[in-house]
């Protein structure tokens, strides 16, 4: 009776337990994106203008 | 015991004139040379030592002699000990001498200073932005090498080091790869891959360098006394902008010539086709692909790096005692766990996977695709060398790339040379009696003392000419003739 609580309480934490984790999982995901967001802001003031051109025009000689 | 691992890298730039595709880039590559504002000094390279031709299988080969087609051939030794000239039509560094892969990573990434400051004179004097880029390809099927050096002992035979070095170099790619947009030279389509070079790697083991490229490379030129050494050209490899990579990939590379040498490796696990698993490799963001073996089974590239990584623990534990051997075991062992369980988790040391999840994110965010020309765009931008502008260096100054180097080791090791190597004479010379050194090559210096005869030192010992050996002696000297004095006494 004792142990089939204990493990009801066990079984009860668990989930809960997992439930935290996923939360804090999701914040800290989140952080990393507006983090991320915040960078690809800070690239885009720096990303060389007409892409297309810049890709294009890059041609090297072969090397070793 | 092995002897040392002297390691040495030698990276060619991508060069490019924003405003004028048109340019010359031979010609941008000497203004290059020309306008780094450091301590040099132009030097004639003494080609008559080199033997590019000569095969570590043991054959000779005609027509390589070394050929100036553009008339460009510009020199200068540095004060760091590293040569900075013109090969081919790119700007090309290669490091000094170092004693371990922890130097050589810092004398690498020195260079990327040596290219920025030079590439900001010649800006000015062009009128145009010249951007360089330390990167191996233009992805429209053009390649530029990023080579390794590594000393070794003439009783290592050749055959050995094939047998070992083919597995570990097409498997290490995982780690070595700065990570690549599309897929060129006839390879398959794929959107993103891990490497720069692979695709341009069409044979096992060669000596070509510009065509064919081999996985292997057989350059037999030691740089030294041939006699005793040889030098392992390691041609297939990515120019690395981490620092932590860079140390990883010649550390572990060392270490595995180390133990080979000391024959401290059991049996070679030979790939059915090296070079089909080297595309294979780069091409496989799953990490699961398995790789043919000959007695057929298979692994793949994570499984076989684990076992190399297992028999150089061993290696380390029983011979080797220097902290900077255990650090890279610790990076190695980081790495490929990582790999195995969570490979986002390493855009904060390898630059293939730094470069892809700041590409997922801007796929996300814009709704683009992989082929949208920004994504090739923020590839290209990643190399450059230009800290502003640098997409490595944007991510390395908010703390998202770990450095293994502060600002101030970097600046110090952009004017002063290695002191444990040959390459701390060659430096000392540099910045003390420029005026009379006249031609310079890895194994020699050759000074004008005034005298009717040019005088040779000869360097052909890697390890001598080190601080502790030439240091009071340099500091006791007034000029270059009281050197030469002083040496052959």
């Amino acid at each position: 009776m004792a142990e089939q609580e204990r493990s009801r309480a066990r079984a009860r934490e668990k989930p809960e337990e997992e439930i935290e984790d996923l939360e804090i999982a999701e914040e800290k995901s989140e952080t990393d994106l507006d983090e991320l967001d915040d960078l690809l802001d800070e690239i885009d003031s720096v990303l060389e203008e007409n892409a297309e051109e810049f890709v294009k025009n890059y041609v090297q000689k072969g090397g070793q | 015991m092995a002897i040392r691992k002297v390691i040495g890298t030698e990276v060619e730039y991508g060069i490019a004139v924003r405003g004028d595709p048109e340019f010359n880039p031979a010609l941008g590559s000497a203004m290059v040379v020309n306008s780094y504002p450091g301590p040099r000094v132009r030097v004639q390279w003494s080609y008559e030592e080199e033997s590019p031709g000569r095969d570590a299988r043991g054959f000779g080969h005609e027509g390589y002699g070394v050929s100036d087609p553009e008339g460009t051939l510009v020199n200068a030794v540095l004060g760091n000990g590293a040569r900075l000239y013109v090969d081919h039509a790119h700007p090309e560094y290669s490091a000094p001498e170092a004693w371990d892969p922890l130097q050589a990573a810092l004398y690498d990434k020195a260079g990327e200073v040596v290219m920025y400051r030079a590439s900001k004179v010649a800006s000015e004097r062009l009128g145009h932005r010249l951007a360089l880029y330390k990167n191996n390809s233009d992805r429209k099927g053009n390649s530029y090498g990023a080579h390794e050096n590594y000393l070794l002992s003439r009783s290592t035979p050749f055959g050995e080091i094939i047998r070992y070095a083919m597995t570990f170099l097409v498997t290490r790619q995982i780690y070595t790869g700065s990570g690549k947009v599309g897929s060129e030279n006839g390879r398959p389509h794929v959107d993103f891959q891990i490497t720069q070079r692979a695709d341009f790697f069409e044979e096992e083991v060669g000596l070509e360098t510009t065509l064919k490229r081999p996985i292997i490379n057989t350059r037999d030129e030691p740089h030294g006394d041939s006699t005793k050494y040889r030098r392992l050209h390691v041609i297939f490899g990515d120019a690395n902008l981490s620092e932590v990579q860079t140390f990883l990939k010649l550390g572990a590379t060392a270490l595995m010539l180390a133990a080979l040498e000391d024959g401290a490796l059991p049996d070679p696990l030979d790939l059915v086709d090296p070079v089909k698993a080297a595309w294979s490799v780069s091409h496989d963001l799953t990490f699961r692909r398995p790789l043919e073996l000959e007695g057929g089974s298979t692994a793949t590239a994570v499984e076989l790096q684990w076992r190399y990584y297992e028999w150089l623990s061993k290696y380390v534990e029983k011979e080797l005692d220097e902290p900077v051997w255990r650090d890279v075991l610790s990076e190695w062992h980081s790495v490929l766990q990582d790999i195995e369980t969570d490979p986002d988790k390493l855009s904060d040391r390898l630059d293939w996977a730094a470069k892809l999840r700041l590409f997922q994110r801007y796929l996300a965010r814009d709704d683009i695709d992989w082929s949208d020309p920004k994504l090739a765009a923020l590839d290209l931008q990643y190399h450059d060398v230009d800290p502003e502008r640098g997409l490595y260096h944007r991510l390395a100054a908010r703390g998202d790339i770990r450095r293994l180097f502060t600002a101030q080791q970097i600046a110090a090791a952009e004017t002063d040379p290695p002191e444990e190597t040959r390459a701390y004479f060659r430096g000392r010379c540099v910045t003390q009696f420029p005026d009379s050194l006249v031609a310079a090559n890895w194994d020699s210096l050759v000074f004008d003392v005034g005298e009717p005869h040019l005088r040779r030192v000869p360097m052909l010992e890697p390890l001598r000419g080190s601080r502790d050996l030439v240091g009071p002696i340099l500091d006791e000297v007034s000029d270059a003739s009281e050197l030469i004095k002083r040496l052959s006494d």
